[in-house]
C-alpha cells in the first residue's frame, strides 16, 4: 500500500522558528524520542529498582544467603523470613537477593556482548565480502557445529577456579553465531544500497561506514536479540549449573534457586514463585526498554511519527 | 482448443457501460489516523473504450482501481457503488469476485517481476488462469492455448518460451506474458496499473502497441492508470485526471490535451519536458499533493494553484461541464475563464526566468573529465568451490568521451547498456581494466591513496532513487555533512556549510535535524544534491536523478540543476533513459548500446538529425503529450530486447534489432555482418554505423 504510505507523509512546515541554528545530532534525537516514550521509563526505572534492590536488599535484613535458621525449616513467608525458608532453614529472601546479583551480571553481560559480537562480526563479513566473508562464515559454522558443552566439560579441570566467570565468557562466545549469519545476510544487501555506495564514493572509511550506516540499519534485530539474550543467558546458566558448571553451592543464582525450587512448586510454592517472579519482571523490564530503544532508533516506526 | 479470440456474443448492448463507478470512496484507518484515499470518484467505461486515469503518486488512482477489483485489504472501508455489466461488485462475496476476476476483468500490474511466480514456468501460469475459469479445458488444451497467447503478444519462439521461468524473461517479455494472462479468458475489461513505468522507452513503445492489439482482438475496454501524460496521449479515447482522491477533470483526449480546463491539468502538461522544444527552462508545478489525512475545506489544489481566489478555499468545486462540451468536465470554479480563452495556458503557469543568464560562472570549457577506451568486463563464473570462467560480460567495451568545464554530457541508452557501469568506474577513481580515466587532467591510475581521497572532493554523485541513496536512519544534517567528515572539517564549519547548501537547493535549514522520511521525493532528491555539492565539487555525476520523481516535481529539480550549473560552474555527467530530459539539460549527448557509444555529438545535432538507427528508434519511442501528433506519428520500432552482453556478436552488435538492416539489400547487409563499425564523423556527429548516411529511416523520424 505504498500509495497510502505516501499520502500519510505530512507536509514539512518550518515549525519551531525559535530553535537554535545548531542541528540536533542523531544521539540527541534518539534520546529525545526515548524520553518521550513511557515504555522506556517504565522499563528502565523497574530495572533500576531491581538493581538497587540486589545491591542493598540485605542491608537491613537479619539473615544472609548462607545462614541457616534451624528453628524454622520449610516455613512459608513470615515477618521474620520474608520469602520463607527451605528444608534446611536457608532464607529464601537472602538467597534471592544474592542470586539476583549474579544473574543480573550474567544476563546483562552475556546478552549485549553476544549481540555486539554478532553485529560487528556479521557486518564485517557482509560488508567486506569475498575471501574475508568466506573465512568468517567458515569460522561461524565451525563454532556452530562444535559440541560446545563437551568442550566445556573437557576444559573444566583447567578452569575450576573462577567458575561462573568462565560460564559467562562461555555463554557469550557460543551464542552469537546464528544472529551473526542473519546480520551478514542483511549487510550484504545493504552494501549494494545507494547510500552505502555514496559513502564509499565520498571516501568514508570502512569502519565508519559499518558504524554509521550498517549497524543502525540492522539495529532492530540487534536490540531484540540483546534484550531476549538477557533472559536466555540467565536460564542457560541454570542448565550449566545443573551439570555442575557455573554457580555451585553454597553460591546461588536465580537459576539454581529456580531449579532447586521447581520440584516444590506445588507443595511449597514460595521456594519457586519468588525467584521466578523476579526473573520474569527483570526480563519484561528489559524487553520494554529495548522495545522503546528500537522504536527510537527507527525514525519511521509508528510510535514517533509526529 | 484453438478457438479464435474474438468478441463473443455475451456482450451487453453498446450503450451500456462495462464499468460504472459511482461516488466511490475508500478510507483507511480510523479516528485521527483516518486517510481518505479516494473521495467520491465517479466514472464509466464503455465497451471497447480506452480510458486513461492520470495523476501524481498518492492521488488515489491505484487505490480506486484496486477497490474495483476487490483487492484492497479488509481494513479499507469502501463506499459508493461499482457496477460491472450491471452487477454490483461491492456486494459480491470474495468467491463470487474470484469468478469475475481474471475472467471478465483482468489486471496488469506495474512490476512484472513480482506479478509472476518465480517457481512456475510462464506457460504454466498462463494455463493456470485458463483452467481456473474453464473447467472443461484439458491440461494439454490449456498448454496449447498458452503458447498461442504468447505468440499473440509477440514473444518469439513461443513453444520454447512457454517452458521458461520468469527470471529467464526480460522485463518487457514479462510484461508481455502478463498481458497474455490478462487476455487469456477474453475479458470485457482490462485494468492496467502503470504497466510501462518500470520499462525502457523502447520497450514501453512495444508494450503499448501490444496492449492496443490485445484490446482490438478481445474487444475489451481498457483502463490505463499512469502518471505519464505522454503514454495516454496516443492511446486513450478519454482521460480522467485525479488529484487528492478525486477526479478533477475528465473528457475526450483531444479536449483535455488541447483545451484543459483545470489549472492542475495545465500544470501537468506544462511541466513535461518535450522532445519537440528544448526551451532552457521547464515549468515546475510547485508544492506537493495535500495530506489525505486532514484535508482543509475548499479545493485541495488551492495551495499550489496560481489562479487561486478566496472563493476556492471555501468549498470544493464539483465536476461540471459546459453547454457546448457536456462530456468535458472540470472541477474548478474558474474553468469557464480558462476555456473561454481569458486565461491562456502560459499565463496560468508562466515559464520561470533563469536565475542567471549566459555561460556558467568561472568556466573556460577546459577538459575536466576524459575517458579513453574504458573497458570493464566481468567474468561469468560457474561452479561452487572451483569456479571456472564460462564467459565474459562486456559491460563497458571501449568508451571514450570528454567533458569540458561548465558543460553537460548526457549519457543515454536502454537499461543494461552499460551506462551505469561506466559512471561507477569513473567514481571508483581506480585504475580501470583497460583504458584511461583523467579527472582535471590527472590520470586516476597514478593517484596515491591521499590524492585519491582529495580528488573525491572534486567529483560527487547524485543517485537515481532518493529513497535508497539516503540513509533512512540518519538526520538530514548528518546526511549532508557526511562528505565533509572525510576531509577533517570542524563541526562548526560543517554546520555552516550544511545550512548554506540547504539554502542553495531550496530547503529550509531549520529542517536539518529531521529524518529523511519526513521529506517528499522531490525534497529528498534536493537533499541528495545538497550532499553532493557540500564539498564544492567541479564535476557532478547524476545517475538518473529525476526518473524516480513525478513529472511535476521533475521540472523543479531540473531547473535547480541548471541554475546550480550556472551559479557554481559545475560540469555534469547526466545519465538518463528519458531523452526529453536529456534534450533539455545536455550540451553533448552520447548514446550507448551494449557497452559502446554508438553516437556522440552536440545535443542539438543528435536530437534534430539522429544518424544511428538506434538513436532514431530511441527518439521515436518517446511519447509526445499531444494526441494529434502522437496518432499521426510513424514510429521506428525496435524488435525484441537488448541482447545479452555475454554474446559475442560478430560485426555490428546492433544488427539483430536494427530497423535499417531490415531495409538494406543483401549485399549491403554483408558489411554489417562482417565488419564491426567504429565511430566515424558524419557531418558534426560521430556515428558507429556503416550506413549512417542512409536516409530511409531519417525521413520517417523527421515526420514526428
Amino acid at each position: 500500500m505504498s500509495m497510502v504510505e505516501d499520502a500519510q507523509v505530512l507536509p514539512v512546515t518550518p515549525k519551531a522558528q525559535k530553535r537554535t541554528n545548531r542541528p540536533t545530532s542523531r544521539g540527541r534525537l534518539i534520546f529525545a524520542k526515548l524520553a518521550r516514550t513511557p515504555r522506556f521509563w517504565v522499563g528502565t526505572l523497574t530495572l533500576l529498582v531491581i538493581v538497587l534492590w540486589a545491591l542493598f536488599g540485605l542491608a537491613f535484613y537479619a539473615y544472609n544467603a548462607t545462614s541457616q535458621d534451624v528453628m524454622s525449616m520449610n516455613t512459608a513467608p513470615t515477618g521474620n523470613h520474608w520469602f520463607g525458608t527451605d528444608e534446611i532453614g536457608g532464607d529464601i529472601y537472602a538467597q534471592t537477593v544474592v542470586g539476583l546479583r549474579k544473574s543480573l551480571l550474567i544476563g546483562f553481560v552475556v546478552g549485549p556482548v553476544s549481540a555486539l559480537l554478532a553485529g560487528f562480526i556479521g557486518a564485517l563479513a557482509g560488508y567486506l565480502g569475498g575471501v574475508w566473508d568466506r573465512v568468517i562464515v567458515w569460522f561461524i559454522d565451525l563454532l556452530l557445529v562444535l559440541p560446545a558443552l563437551y568442550i566445556l566439560i573437557m576444559l573444566y579441570p583447567l578452569i575450576k577456579g573462577g567458575s561462573w566467570v568462565i560460564v559467562m565468557v562461555y555463554l557469550a562466545i557460543f551464542s552469537w553465531m546464528i544472529l551473526a549469519r542473519v546480520i551478514r545476510a542483511q549487510t550484504s544487501s545493504l552494501r549494494d544500497r545507494d547510500f552505502v555506495k555514496a559513502a564509499r564514493f565520498m571516501g568514508v572509511k570502512t569502519s565508519t561506514i559499518i558504524r554509521r550506516h550498517i549497524i543502525p540499519n540492522v539495529s532492530s534485530l540487534l536490540i531484540i536479540d540483546a534484550t531476549l539474550g538477557v533472559g536466555a543467558a540467565i536460564l542457560t546458566e541454570t542448565t550449566l549449573s545443573y551439570f555442575g558448571f557455573g554457580v555451585q553451592p553454597p553460591d546461588v543464582s536465580l537459576g539454581t534457586l529456580l531449579s532447586s525450587g521447581t520440584g516444590a512448586a506445588t507443595t511449597r510454592p514460595w521456594l519457586f514463585i519468588f525467584p521466578a517472579a523476579i526473573l520474569v519482571i527483570t526480563v519484561l523490564a528489559t524487553s520494554l526498554a529495548g522495545d522503546a530503544l528500537r522504536d527510537a532508533v527507527d525514525p519511521t516506526s509508528g510510535a514517533n511519527r509526529d | 482448443m484453438t478457438e479464435p479470440l474474438t468478441i463473443t456474443g455475451k456482450r451487453a448492448p453498446a450503450v451500456t457501460p462495462v464499468l460504472e463507478v459511482d461516488n466511490l470512496s475508500v478510507t483507511f484507518g480510523r479516528g485521527a489516523n483516518e486517510v481518505k484515499a479516494v473521495r467520491g470518484v465517479s466514472y464509466h467505461v464503455n465497451p471497447g473504450e480506452f480510458l486513461g486515469i492520470v495523476g501524481e503518486s498518492g492521488s488515489g488512482k491505484s487505490v480506486s482501481s484496486m477497490a474495483v477489483m476487490g483487492l484492497l485489504p479488509s481494513s479499507a472501508r469502501i463506499r459508493g457503488s461499482v457496477r460491472f455489466q450491471g452487477r454490483s461488485l461491492l456486494e459480491c462475496s470474495d468467491a463470487e469476485l474470484s469468478g469475475i476476476r481474471g475472467k471478465d476483468i483482468s489486471m496488469i500490474f506495474q512490476d512484472p517481476l513480482s506479478a509472476l511466480t518465480p517457481v512456475y514456468t510462464v506457460g504454466h501460469q498462463i494455463a493456470e488462469g485458463l483452467l481456473l475459469h474453464d473447467k472443461k479445458l484439458s491440461r494439454q488444451g490449456a498448454a496449447a492455448r498458452a503458447v498461442e497467447l504468447l505468440k499473440l503478444v509477440g514473444i518469439p519462439s513461443p513453444e520454447r518460451r512457454a517452458e521458461a521461468f520468469p527470471h529467464e524473461f526480460s522485463g518487457g517479455m514479462r510484461q508481455r506474458a502478463m498481458i497474455a494472462i490478462a487476455i487469456a479468458n477474453d475479458p470485457q475489461l482490462i485494468i492496467a496499473d502503470e504497466p510501462t513505468t518500470a520499462l525502457d522507452v523502447t520497450i514501453q513503445a512495444q508494450i503499448l502497441e501490444v496492449m492496443q492489439e490485445a484490446k482490438e482482438i478481445t474487444g475489451a475496454a481498457v483502463v490505463l492508470i499512469t502518471h505519464d501524460l505522454g503514454v495516454v496521449a496516443g492511446n486513450a479515447d478519454r482521460i480522467a485526471v485525479m488529484y487528492a482522491g478525486r477526479l478533477v477533470e475528465t473528457g475526450g483526449v483531444d479536449e483535455v490535451f488541447h483545451a484543459p480546463a483545470m489549472p492542475y491539468t495545465i500544470g501537468l502538461l506544462r511541466s513535461m519536458p518535450s522532445m519537440a522544444s528544448s526551451q532552457s527552462r521547464l515549468v515546475p508545478l510547485e508544492g506537493r499533493p495535500p495530506s489525505l489525512a486532514a484535508l482543509p475545506p475548499g479545493c485541495p489544489f488551492a495551495p499550489r494553484c496560481p489562479l487561486v481566489i478566496d472563493a476556492c478555499r471555501e468549498a470544493e468545486p464539483a465536476l461540471s461541464g459546459t453547454e457546448e462540451h457536456p462530456t468535458h468536465q472540470a472541477a474548478c470554479i474558474r474553468s469557464s475563464e480558462i476555456t473561454s480563452g481569458k486565461l491562456t495556458r502560459s499565463e496560468v503557469f508562466p515559464r520561470p526566468a533563469p536565475v542567471l543568464e549566459g555561460a556558467p560562472a568561472g568556466t573556460d570549457g577546459r577538459e575536466v573529465l576524459s575517458l579513453k577506451g574504458l573497458v570493464r568486463h566481468f567474468p561469468l563464473l560457474k561452479g561452487a568451490v572451483f569456479k571456472r570462467q564460462i564467459g565474459t560480460v562486456r559491460a563497458v567495451d571501449g568508451v571514450s568521451f570528454e567533458l569540458g568545464s561548465g558543460q553537460t554530457l548526457g549519457l543515454v541508452g536502454e537499461s543494461g547498456c552499460g551506462k551505469s557501469t561506466t559512471i561507477m568506474e569513473i567514481l571508483e577513481l581506480a585504475k580501470p581494466q583497460q583504458g584511461q580515466i583523467r579527472v582535471n587532467g590527472v590520470d586516476v591510475a597514478d593517484l596515491s591513496k591521499r590524492d585519491r581521497l582529495k580528488m573525491r572532493r572534486d567529483i560527487q554523485v547524485v543517485f537515481q532513487d532518493p529513497m535508497a541513496s539516503i540513509d533512512p536512519r540518519l538526520p538530514v544534517h548528518d546526511v549532508i555533512a557526511e562528505p565533509l567528515t572525510v576531509h577533517g572539517v570542524s563541526k562548526k564549519d560543517q554546520q555552516r556549510k550544511v545550512a548554506e547548501m540547504m539554502e542553495l537547493v531550496g530547503l529550509d535549514p531549520e529542517m536539518a535535524s529531521r529524518y529523511p522520511h519526513e521529506f517528499s521525493g522531490g525534497q529528498r532528491q534536493r537533499i541528495g544534491i545538497a550532499r553532493a555539492l557540500v564539498t564544492d565539487p567541479k564535476i557532478l555525476v547524476l545517475d538518473e536523478p529525476v526518473s524516480a520523481l513525478d513529472v511535476s516535481i521533475q521540472a523543479g529539480v531540473i531547473n535547480l540543476l541548471k541554475d546550480l550549473q550556472l551559479q557554481l560552474g559545475l560540469s555534469y555527467v547526466f545519465v538518463a533513459h528519458d531523452l526529453a530530459v536529456v534534450h533539455h539539460i545536455a550540451d553533448h549527448v552520447a548514446v550507448m548500446y551494449l557497452g559502446r557509444i554508438v553516437e556522440y555529438g552536440t545535443s542539438d545535432d543528435v536530437f534534430s538529425r539522429p544518424r544511428h538507427p538506434y538513436t532514431q528508434a530511441l527518439i521515436s519511442a518517446v511519447p509526445i503529450p499531444d494526441p494529434a501528433l502522437e496518432r499521426t506519428r510513424v514510429r521506428v520500432l525496435l524488435d525484441g530486447d537488448l541482447p545479452s552482453p555475454t554474446d559475442d556478436i560478430p560485426g555490428c552488435n546492433f544488427r539483430s534489432r536494427c530497423p535499417l538492416y531490415q531495409l538494406l539489400p543483401e549485399e549491403q547487409r554483408l558489411r554489417c555482418r562482417d565488419e564491426d563499425p567504429s565511430l566515424r564523423t558524419v557531418d558534426d556527429t560521430s556515428v558507429a554505423c556503416h550506413y549512417a548516411e542512409h536516409d530511409a529511416l531519417i525521413d520517417t523520424v523527421a515526420k514526428r
